[in-house]
């Protein structure tokens, strides 16, 4: 029984030990994979809501594991390339009543400081322009796989889009836009 | 409690109450002030409806101004159904006003048919238009002056359905639209050529009058 205690502990050691080594190995700058997601809905009244996502961007990131504060994020999307499945509603968005695509073809986040808040989770603090509008805004990341020279980060956040001059609809719709994305890294 | 002495005054004000009580409800000879509020609040709701309900297809060039133009649309859309639905509950429990003397017999036929074709409209049009809201993919809640939020019809939902129940509801919007200012002219031409009291009997409460006659005080 105290063997096995043991023998669990050295392995706990050693998995940590291994968990430190390649957290560190992380380091480096990547871009943003295409087959990364990004995902946002907005709710309404009465349940359900507008669920969609941009399938153009581009954005690297460096990351730092030994000094997360040193890392930092940029990305860039096309909010003409919004899909939501109802064509009426993405050229609604496109239009000047939200996104104004024709006179703001980018929106565009780009990190201005990075913190640590858990063993693979930081707190992304950063400006976040849209229709010509530069806000702070914050996400959280969490490390969500690895694989090579690859790695993933499920970045989430909450996004008020009035002060943006997106607040059509409110409060039929949420002011609140919530983003859930999956950002993959290919290591440059 | 409170309520008591309310009562006991009520109780002191009867007669007042009863004389009151004539003015409210329709005689056999005029209209009572209800039917007359009803009348001219969902009158001017209506025509403006249909105003607003047009300006909702004319301005997609603003997708912004339109979206609330709708939204504005079935507020005011719910807020006529609702009044349409009492004024018919009341109109049922009523008297209706003999037409006017020196009224042919099919004048009378075809005020009495634009009436009640008015009346069903005043239903029939919100109704389809929320047929609209409720078939349409686009799934955009009913939050009435963003204050209630009115369930969708149980109608299943698709670009087809959605386009039908548009059409439907434009048709009989503007036709009860038609149908209303032939209506008006009716009563202008009763009033002003004919001189025979038709508009103001909309204007001025009965008066102890008819079945709704009271013994005075
Ligand atoms: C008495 C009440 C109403 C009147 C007189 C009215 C009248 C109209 C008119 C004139 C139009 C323009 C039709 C066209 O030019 O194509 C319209 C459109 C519309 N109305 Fe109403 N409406 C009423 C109530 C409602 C209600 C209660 C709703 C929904 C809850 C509604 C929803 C709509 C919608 C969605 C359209 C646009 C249809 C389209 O896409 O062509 N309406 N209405
Ligand atoms: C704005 C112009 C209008 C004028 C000048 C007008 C005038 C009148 C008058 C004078 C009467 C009384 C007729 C009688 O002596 O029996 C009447 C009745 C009536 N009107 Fe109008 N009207 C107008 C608009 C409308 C509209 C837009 C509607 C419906 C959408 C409507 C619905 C009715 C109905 C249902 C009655 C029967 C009485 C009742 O049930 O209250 N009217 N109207």
């Amino acid at each position: 029984m105290f063997k096995i205690s043991l023998i669990a502990a050295g392995l706990l050691i050693c998995a940590a030990a291994a968990h430190a080594q390649t957290l560190s190995d992380l380091r480096g700058r990547y871009a943003i994979a295409p087959s990364s997601q990004i995902a946002f809905s907005v709710g309404q009244v009465g349940g359900g809501g507008i669920n969609g996502r941009f399938s153009r961007f581009s954005g690297a990131f460096e990351l730092h594991p030994d000094n997360v504060a040193r890392s930092n994020i940029n990305i860039e999307l096309e909010p003409a390339s919004v899909q939501t499945g109802e064509p009426r509603v993405e050229n609604f968005l496109r239009s000047d009543a939200v996104f104004d695509v024709a006179a703001h073809p980018t929106i565009t986040f780009r990190s201005t400081r990075v913190r640590q808040d858990g063993p693979n989770s930081a707190v992304i603090e950063g400006t976040l322009t849209a229709r010509g509008i530069t806000r702070r805004e914050t996400f959280h990341a969490t490390l969500a796989g690895r694989d090579g020279r690859a790695l993933a980060f499920h970045v989430v956040g909450d996004v008020f889009r009035s002060p943006y001059g997106m607040d059509v609809g409110t409060p039929l719709y949420s002011n609140v836009v919530h983003f859930d994305m999956m950002l993959r890294g290919q290591r440059r | 409690m409170r309520l008591r002495p309310k009562a006991a005054s009520l109780n002191r004000n009867r007669a007042v109450y009863w004389k009151n009580d004539a003015m409210l409800r329709n005689s056999r000879l005029s209209y009572g002030l209800v039917a007359i509020l009803f009348h001219w609040a969902i009158a001017i709701l209506f025509l403006g409806q249909i105003g607003l309900g047009y300006l909702t297809q004319a301005t997609a060039d603003d997708p912004r101004l339109q979206f609330n133009l709708y939204q504005w649309h079935k507020s005011v859309g719910f807020l006529i159904l609702l009044l349409a639905l009492l004024r018919l509950g009341w109109a049922l429990s009523g008297a209706k006003p003999k037409p006017v003397a020196g009224t042919s017999v099919s004048e009378a036929l075809a005020a009495r048919i634009a009436h009640s074709t008015l009346l069903a409209m005043t239903i029939l049009v919100p109704l389809t238009g929320w047929a609209i809201a409720s078939t349409s993919p686009l799934m955009i809640p009913s939050f009435a002056f963003n204050l209630v939020l009115v369930p969708d019809l149980p109608l299943a939902r698709s670009d087809e359905a959605e386009a039908l129940w548009s059409n439907i509801h434009a048709v009989l919007a503007y036709a009860s639209g038609i149908l209303a200012a032939a209506h008006a002219g009716a009563a202008l031409y009763h009033q002003f050529a004919r001189r025979d009291g038709t508009l103001m009997r909309m204007f001025t409460p009965s008066r102890n009058t008819g079945p709704g006659k009271r013994p005075a005080p």
